[in-house]
């Protein structure tokens, strides 16, 4: 049966690829695949297009599918037709992967460069923030962002408590349809200092406490999926305050010149990189990641878009930005200023609780 | 009767063979012929379509990840009565096969199963994988020494439990209930609970739609079957148009109609109905589900009832009006009985679809519009519980194909018109 | 303008113009949103209503820019490339394997029809989101997810009920004794099938073809599930498009998209009146 199936689609494949043969086939490509928008257009400017300009032969083609990310690694892997060549990922799912084995393991002081002063890899990149398939490129924060024009009395949110505090700050919110961040939140609004937070989330009364909070912002929420949904809802008013990228906020508030003002206090950050589907580590994909997580084109990234460098040697380059022209080392997640009192999210504890809590998150949503 | 048989049976056909046998051969070779026209189509639609629904149905019960992972575990666990600690041969056999899983890079697979049963589990299998390789037998010790969690009888019986190739936890899952300690089915905490919930909603809502598709398609199909034909024709038209429109063209209209910024909601403030901050919110919820719905599904309704009406005689009415019916009960009476095929037909074809609807829900439901339906995109795409998602969609599917059933003896698939 | 009975009395009358409205509310729920994304995709601005300008008819209110955005998008255009691939493609195979069923089906001596007939329709009956699912996993074994013959196969799958239904419907009011008198004065099947079938059955084939077609190009469910970045199509395109914003460059694509099925509308409304005529059943 499956010789007539075969036989059958190499006939309509034929046909089809007639159609599709002029389209492909001239260059080499990668097929990278992100997360579209602001980001994908800073991964461009600042890694593919002058990788490209170094390589005449490679063409680099975008896929904006890294919010189905793990989903579309594992179903190409398991049906062993892997046509993403390198994917941005979270280290959450990248973690998943990994342990999964549908992504390849990384000898990072060997496939990447070195910092300009000869510090290997291994040591270059932010503490912990190694993993045995993961190359970071950034590290980016979710964060409360507001409208200015939302609150005429000029009297603007400045804590995590404020969020909740919708007599003094009025209008609607905005928040992420996962659990994960807002949890955290809405421990840290109801007093938990942000370095215990998960402390308290072990706690089955740590978690009931966490949804009770949120349940005082339910009616009151728009819930977002995609992270270009927040800048527009806070543009359009729709809300007065929203969690979001802080990237994102960032291109609304400087390139579009939105009256937004980003609030640093409680930034829940998290690592994003680079991981290859299982199969894919040639030698292309090695000299790519080689070249685009060098220490130039890491501090380069941050021209076009606020997120900060993995590397620690290329934070001092981060200079001012393409477009604005404005310096971008006040708008780095890590920057001191903004880093007061940060979250950093607990990979291993939603690796572990991620699923759980998903379905009492949705559960708790319907109701 | 006998007399006829004789006689066939002493007629001959042309070469000689009987008559009767002669007819037999011919409609058998009619039967090949009729079937050997069918079957390409039949292979096609089993290959291309029914094997892997088959497939999904196989995945809600498979539980090959555990044992495939834990071969060793499994079998030390089988002769384990679950009372107290498993014997240390467990410990040992877990062992190997975490040491095996870790190099093989299986052992994540079976650790997200057994997650899905229990939070912890992940972190446990994964942790022990990684460490196990520094450690030597004692083996009971060495898993303890890594986690005391190994001390605990309850992670052995959930994994004695989840050992078999198949397992009927995703149903049980899909319906809110889940197994305690003792292994016993039990519902889950209620802050756990939504898919009991969400199958009620689906089935309320597309039933609601159901209804408001029959209200609105009635009066309409009775003015076009009632028409004189050129003007019906041309009625007929504003209906079809939006059957033959994209799906996310008019999913596309209604965001535009809806929203707060809406031309809807303009309008409203124009007139003055409502004051320019008190605009309606008519999409994100359940509203505008139902109204974006039963707009995309009304063509289904309007159609079979048309072609209903269409062949009602109007002597009838004529008849119970004359003979002194008022017009009401002439109506009630005398007339819509005739039309419950149509409505039958309309009515289940747009509950089947409604039932299993996607794209609207997602794009204009929110949170509280919802159905089933995107749950099951939800653990495809986001949760990646793909064991849930199939075995929510056996659970749909099987829903379907009784409706499916049932308007197979009601209206006949032979009977089904489009357009 | 209507002629009411002697003995219709005046709540009756007043009645049937309170029905009359009702109806008229009916088709205005029917057929507004559809027209009106056409005038919002020409706005000048990035707005989803209608502006002043708009409403007094100004001409600079009025732009092409969003149509221009389209047709200058390579995504857009890579996804009208494929949507049109995929849905000749599918259409092509559906209509070929659905009219040689159908004629099996219509003949007298088919053993368990309505059996058959069950399977052949479910693919219209299963919910796209159960279809789109399974065939996820099931053409990913088989190494056809994210392929172009993967996503044809399935839209195949799904368009063949179309063509089952529209040529068996032609077929029911088909003469069988042409075919024998064809025959019996010594044409081939193939003869036959060509000359003598094929042109009375033609009207139900096309309209056929034309569900095919249709059902593959506004497809998205399954889109969404077995396709890869190459065979994105414009309903895809779209989708994650109002996910994100929707922006006015979907309402460029929907009037685009609007105007195709009045395409296919007419054309289909065409071949009814044919064939009604060709089988003597409408005075014309």
């Amino acid at each position: 049966m499956k010789h007539w199936l075969k036989a059958t689609t190499a006939a309509v494949a034929g046909t089809a690829a007639l159609g599709l043969a002029s389209a492909s086939a001239q260059a080499e490509t990668l097929t990278i695949v992100s997360w579209g928008g602001a980001y994908t257009a800073s991964q461009q400017k600042a890694y593919h297009d002058p990788y490209m300009e170094a390589n005449p032969d490679v063409e680099i083609v975008n896929e904006d599918k890294s919010a189905n990310g793990l989903a579309g690694v594992r179903a190409q892997v398991q049906a062993g037709n892997v046509t993403w060549d390198i994917v941005d990922m979270l280290e959450g799912p990248a973690l998943t992967a990994c342990a999964e084995g549908i992504i390849e393991p990384i000898n990072h002081d060997e496939i990447l460069a070195d910092a300009p002063d000869g510090t290997p890899p291994s040591e270059d990149f932010v503490e912990g923030s190694l993993s045995e398939c993961f190359i970071p490129e950034i590290v980016y924060a979710t964060l409360f962002a507001y409208n200015k024009e939302a609150f005429p009395s000029g009297d603007y949110p400045s804590k995590v408590a404020d969020v909740w505090d919708t007599d003094t700050y009025p209008g609607k919110r905005s928040l992420q349809k996962i659990p994960a961040g807002n949890m955290e939140w809405a421990l840290m609004a109801d007093g938990v200092p942000a370095g215990e937070v998960y402390d308290v989330l072990d706690t089955d009364e740590g978690i009931a406490r966490a949804f009770k909070k949120l349940g005082e912002l339910k009616g009151n929420t728009v819930w977002w999926t995609e992270g270009a949904q927040p800048p527009q809802l806070l543009a359009d008013q729709e809300v007065s305050i929203a969690t979001g990228y802080n990237g994102r906020f960032f291109n609304a508030q400087v390139v579009e010149n939105q009256p937004f003002e980003l609030m640093w206090d409680g930034q829940y950050f998290e690592l994003d990189g680079w991981v290859i589907p299982k199969g894919k580590l040639t030698d292309r994909v090695k000299d790519y990641l080689h070249f685009a997580t060098d220490t130039q084109r890491l501090a380069d990234q941050a021209k076009y878009i606020s997120y900060g460098p993995a590397r620690k040697s290329s934070a001092p380059l981060v200079s001012t930005h393409a477009e604005a022209g404005i310096d971008m080392k006040p708008h780095m997640p890590t920057n001191p200023k903004n880093f007061e009192n940060p979250i950093k999210k607990n990979a291993a504890w939603w690796a572990d609780n991620g699923d759980e809590m998903s379905e009492r998150f949705n559960a708790w949503l319907a109701r | 009767m006998a007399q006829a048989e004789l006689t066939a049976n002493a007629m001959t056909t042309a070469d000689g063979t009987p008559l009767k046998v002669s007819l037999r051969r011919a409609m058998r070779r009619n039967k090949l012929i009729a079937f050997g026209l069918t079957a390409p189509l039949l292979l096609f639609i089993l290959i291309s379509f029914l094997m892997p629904i088959f497939d999904m149905a196989m995945r809600s019960v498979d539980n090959a990840a555990v044992p495939e992972a834990i071969p060793r575990t499994v079998q030390a666990l089988e002769a384990w009565d679950g009372e107290g600690m498993p014997p240390d041969a467990a410990f040992a056999a877990m062992a190997a096969d975490l040491k095996e899983g870790q190099k093989t890079r299986t052992i994540g697979q079976a650790a997200t199963r057994l997650n899905y049963q229990e939070s912890g589990m992940r972190s446990l299998i994964m942790k022990s994988a990684r460490r196990i390789g520094q450690y030597e037998a004692p083996w009971k010790a060495a898993l303890i020494d890594i986690d005391d969690d190994w001390e605990d009888p309850a992670v052995w019986k959930l994994i004695k439990r989840q050992s078999g190739a198949f397992t009927a936890a995703y149903y049980l899952n899909a319906l809110d209930y889940t197994y305690n300690e003792e292994g016993e089915v039990v519902e889950q905490p209620e802050y756990r609970q939504i898919y009991q919930m969400l199958f009620v909603r689906t089935l309320w809502m597309s039933a609601l739609i159901t209804g408001l598709c029959l209200l609105l398609g009635f009066p309409v199909s009775y003015l076009l079957a009632t028409l004189p034909a050129r003007h019906s024709n041309l009625l007929m038209i504003l209906v079809l148009l939006p059957f033959w429109t994209s799906l996310l063209v008019r999913t596309t209209s209604w965001i535009v109609m809806l929203q707060t910024e809406g031309v809807l909601n303009d309008i409203l403030v124009w007139i003055g109905l409502i004051s320019d901050d008190g605009r309606m919110q008519m999409i994100y919820n359940k509203i505008g589900t139902i109204v974006a719905m039963t707009q995309i599904l009304l063509p289904f309704m309007i159609l079979p009832l048309y072609s209903v009406m269409r062949g009602i005689s109007p002597s009838y009415m004529r008849a119970a009006r004359s003979l002194g019916a008022n017009p009401l009960v002439a109506f009630w009476r005398v007339y819509v009985p005739q039309t419950v095929p149509g409505m039958g037909a309309g009515g289940i074809l747009v509950f089947i679809l409604a039932i299993g609807y996607y794209i609207t829900p997602a794009l204009v439901g929110g949170q509280s519009g919802q159905l089933i339906s995107n749950y099951i995109a939800y653990h495809m795409q986001q949760s990646l519980n793909w064991g849930l998602a199939a075995a929510i969609g056996t659970i749909l599917l099987g829903g379907v194909l009784v409706l499916y059933l049932i308007y197979n003896r009601i209206v006949g698939i032979d009977n089904m018109k489009l357009g | 303008m209507k002629k009411f009975p002697p003995y219709a009395g005046l709540l009756e009358r007043s009645w049937h113009y309170v029905y009359l409205l009702i109806c008229a509310f009916v088709f205005l729920y029917l057929i507004t949103p559809i027209l009106l994304i056409i005038p919002l995709s020409f706005n000048a601005e990035p707005y989803f209503t209608f502006t002043k300008g708009m409403l007094a008819l100004d001409a600079d209110a009025y732009s092409t820019r969003w149509y221009t955005d389209f047709f200058t998008s390579d995504s857009w255009i890579h996804s009208i490339k494929n949507s049109f691939i995929i849905a000749i493609a599918s259409t092509f195979i559906a209509t070929a394997l659905g009219t040689v069923a159908a004629l099996g089906l219509s003949r007298s001596y088919m053993p368990g029809r309505t059996l058959i007939m069950s399977i052949l329709i479910s693919p219209m009956i299963v919910p796209l989101i159960i279809s789109g699912a399974a065939m996820f996993f099931f053409y990913s074994n088989i190494n056809l997810a994210q392929t172009f013959p993967g996503v044809i196969l399935a839209h195949t799958a799904l368009g063949t009920p179309f063509v089952v239904i529209t040529v068996t419907a032609t077929l029911v009011g088909f003469d069988q004794q042409l075919v024998r008198a064809s025959q019996s004065l010594g044409a081939t099947p193939m003869r036959t099938f060509f000359k003598i079938i094929m042109p009375l059955i033609a009207p139900g084939v096309i309209s056929g073809a034309l569900f095919a077609f249709i059902t593959s190009f506004d497809e998205v469910v399954i889109v969404l599930f077995l396709s890869g970045y190459e065979q994105r199509t414009i309903p895809l395109e779209m989708w994650s498009g109002i996910r994100e914003q929707i922006s006015p460059t979907i309402l460029a694509v929907a009037t685009l998209l609007v105007t195709i099925s009045i395409l296919l509308l007419t054309s289909l409304e065409m071949l009814r009146r044919r064939n009604e005529k060709l089988r003597g059943m409408s005075p014309g």
